[in-house]
């Protein structure tokens, strides 16, 4: 299929702007930042132009679904929200260093989605549970929210990497040099890190709403404990305790970071671990 | 003995709106909740002691682990959950609502120092002219301004979404919403299913919880005329499940051969009927050709599952068994051929290849014309008079979220004091209550226009 095609330049372009951001951080070259930046705006195009494909390709075929039914699917519709809430975070923040920690978690999903067997990547008619509008809404507004969260996930490892290093050299006033300079000061980690969070979790919360509202059309039931439910309520909760810790002192900066690490962890274990270990409603794993 | 109990009063009532019981509750709540995910919740003991063994069974029943959203134990972290936002929401919401309604419409130089946004003019111009200039200036480039004079010196006030500041307290209402419905849906709802076969009616459901399904009775009928699948062309991947259903209260069709399908419930009088499930009633019956190799003649038969045929040599045999789906060939029969005193001959045919057990090279040549199986279909039946309260609260939780994260309100204070020699000395000062790097640049633009103006 041609967009199988376009996916694959896109994983192309995403790793050499992975590359790139990761060369820039090294030779602190501002053009290989741009360099970086360009090559990201092209996969994120190619990205976008794939799904777009697939979506045609699936009405060829006579079903016309939206493409975010399966695993391979899904995988790929992860890395473009991650570009397209990096990219939108990088027009206001203009923090290119940020791409070499976040680009990786697009590069790895793509690469995870090209290396699957052709089966899984094929384009399959929905089964009679899938067969509802609701279906699009609820993965859209799921994923983008997991998207902010890897990207403060990134800005978070940065955050406790760089302190670490200014806190040796006696504060922010005295820049951490080296290969450290060019990442963003602690304090913008930390603002981004929440900024992130800020349009993750809104979104999971509609996520979860959606998902509840498809539930309870399809089954009768909004709410029944399943494990994606739990845990996608987990992570809520995790980012809820997170963001409710920017309110008092002593939970910010370093907590702060963990915590969204954390949670980043745990959106992982939601999104990908319920499938491969535990059992439910959601079976798209198996495919 | 009264201070003591005070001040226990005291300290209980700061622990339920402290934020660290907040952050401790949540944490706590994702912690746990990860207990039911790993321990499959709701089966029956034998599976449970066959898994975990006798002692930990024990242990993890008392704990309440096998139905563990439902224990004491998490109730209480949820109950908690819900005691603290209230607490913190009735302890801040006063000030909050103090800030709105009455706002410092005569800021002192105190008030000005404690604004990170501030700055101070003089103009040539005299109070008197600058009055209009200013109440117009804030209009057009803020929000409307009530002007006070206290003093000699002349207070505008302006400010903007000044009721973004209950968006949090929406969304901590929002939740509290959802949890009534959920209760009202638990108490007053039930969820429940029902099997019915192709061509029969019924007017009771089966109560899901609980050690035993207990029955509830609809008030009408629901009668099954036909359940069916599709399945996607070439393929054995389901398209379609289809219940036609009617239903007949007091004697009277009133929703007739109304299509069942997953994803599109049926509902009737507050009660909601959802495809679930369906599977084979009774035993299927066939219609079977045999050919005799050496004459071609050929017999039919009508036979239902295990009632013998009689071969045209007079060899009994029967239909074994049957499948819908014999591994992705379609439906297909297991027939035994039994002659007296001599083993059993087994082997399958296959309806969609009737040229198929030809090549068996046996006296007989067996096809499957047709089959008949009466299906059942399972229903989910489900009553939840809460679940428009959950919406709501739903609904609820995104506008204010969206309200406490996004919106700020903003305020902008400008003073005016008389100079000597007609001059007059501005002061403003601006605040906001959310993002304020965004308000400090518009700020400064303010500053800059204002400024502007005031040259020209």
């Amino acid at each position: 299929m041609f967009s199988d095609q376009i996916f694959n330049y896109t994983t192309l372009a995403y790793f050499i702007a992975m590359v790139l951001y990761i060369s820039f951080i090294a030779t602190k070259n501002k053009n290989v930042g741009l360099g970086g930046n360009i090559a990201a705006w092209i996969g994120f195009g190619l990205n976008t132009l794939a799904i777009g494909w697939r979506w045609y390709e699936s009405k060829s075929l006579g079903y016309g679904h939206a493409p975010l039914s399966n695993l391979y699917e899904s995988v790929v519709f992860f890395a473009w929200s991650i570009l397209l809430i990096y990219l939108l975070m990088d027009l206001k923040y203009k923090q290119r260093a940020v791409g070499a920690f976040v680009m990786p978690f697009a590069v790895l999903g793509m690469a995870w989605a090209q290396m699957m067997p052709d089966h899984s990547k094929s384009i399959q008619p929905l089964v009679p549970a899938l067969q509802s509008n609701w279906l699009t809404y609820h993965v859209i507004t799921c994923f983008i929210g997991y998207a902010g969260f890897a990207i403060a996930c990134g800005a978070s490892i940065m955050y406790l990497i760089k302190v670490g290093k200014e806190e040796k050299s006696g504060g922010a006033n005295t820049p951490a040099g080296g290969i450290l300079s060019m990442f963003p000061s602690a304090r913008v980690l930390d603002d981004i890190n929440y900024k992130a969070i800020m349009i993750g979790w809104p979104m999971l919360t509609l996520g979860i709403v959606t998902g509840a509202a498809w539930a309870n059309y399809a089954w009768g039931t909004y709410w029944s404990w399943d494990p994606k439910e739990t845990w996608s309520l987990i992570v809520w909760f995790i980012y809820a305790a997170f963001l409710h810790a920017r309110f008092t002192r002593g939970w910010v900066g370093r907590k702060a970071a963990w915590l969204s690490i954390i949670g980043f962890g745990a959106t992982l274990f939601c999104y990908l671990g319920v499938n491969l270990v535990l059992s439910g409603l959601h079976s798209y794993g198996g495919g | 003995m009264t201070t003591n109990k005070r001040s226990f009063l005291d300290a209980l009532w700061d622990f339920c709106c402290s934020l660290k019981l907040t952050i401790f509750t949540l944490i706590l709540l994702a912690a746990t909740s990860v207990i039911g995910t790993v321990i499959q919740q709701g089966r029956s003991p034998e599976e449970y002691l066959r898994v975990y063994g006798e002692n930990t069974y024990r242990i993890f029943e008392k704990l309440g682990f096998f139905d563990m959203y439902h224990s004491w134990w998490f109730l209480g972290l949820l109950t908690l959950f819900a005691v603290n936002l209230t607490a913190c929401s009735i302890k801040r919401l006063p000030r909050v609502w103090k800030t709105v309604r009455n706002p410092v419409l005569t800021p002192d130089d105190g008030l000005y120092r404690t604004l990170s946004n501030m700055e101070e003019m003089v103009s040539k111009e005299s109070p008197e002219t600058l009055k209009g200039k200013i109440a117009e200036f804030l209009k057009t480039n803020f929000a409307a301004a009530r002007v006070t004079e206290a003093d000699g010196k002349t207070h505008f006030y302006a400010e903007k979404m000044a009721w973004a500041r209950f968006g949090v307290y929406v969304t901590h209402a929002s939740i509290l919403i959802v949890f009534v419905g959920a209760i009202i849906g638990n108490v007053f709802g039930y969820k429940a299913y029902v099997n019915i076969v192709e061509g029969t009616e019924t007017s009771r459901v089966w109560k899901r919880g609980g050690s035993q399904p207990t029955p509830i009775d609809l008030g009408f009928t629901v009668r099954c005329d036909k359940f069916s699948v599709t399945y996607y062309e070439g393929t054995m991947r389901p398209k379609l499940y289809k219940s036609l259903i009617t239903v007949i209260d007091d004697g009277v069709e009133v929703k007739k051969d109304r299509e069942v399908i997953v994803n599109d419930p049926l509902k009737y009088k507050g009660i909601v009927f959802y495809q679930s499930s369906y599977g084979p009633a009774g035993d299927p019956s066939f219609v079977l050709s045999v050919t005799e190799r050496a004459t071609g003649q050929s017999q039919t038969y009508n036979l239902r599952q295990g009632q013998p045929g009689r071969l045209a040599n007079g060899l009994p045999f029967r239909v074994a068994n049957f499948s819908e789906n014999f591994q992705n060939f379609g439906p297909a029969v297991r027939i035994e051929i039994m002659p007296p005193g001599e083993p059993v001959r087994a082997f399958t045919v296959l309806k969609n290849f009737p040229q198929f057990d030809a090549q068996r090279g046996d006296d007989f040549i067996f096809s499957l014309d047709d089959y008949q199986q009466r299906q059942y279909t399972g229903l989910q039946v489900a009553k939840d008079p809460g679940v428009w309260v959950v919406w709501i609260g739903c609904i609820l939780m995104m506008v204010g979220s969206i309200i406490a994260f996004f919106m700020s309100h903003r305020r902008i204070w400008v003073t005016l004091v008389p100079l000597d020699g007609g001059k007059t000395g501005i002061k403003l000062g601006g605040a906001a209550h959310r993002n304020q790097a965004a308000f400090e640049m518009a700020f400064d633009d303010f500053k800059k226009n204002l400024k502007q103006e005031l040259n020209s």
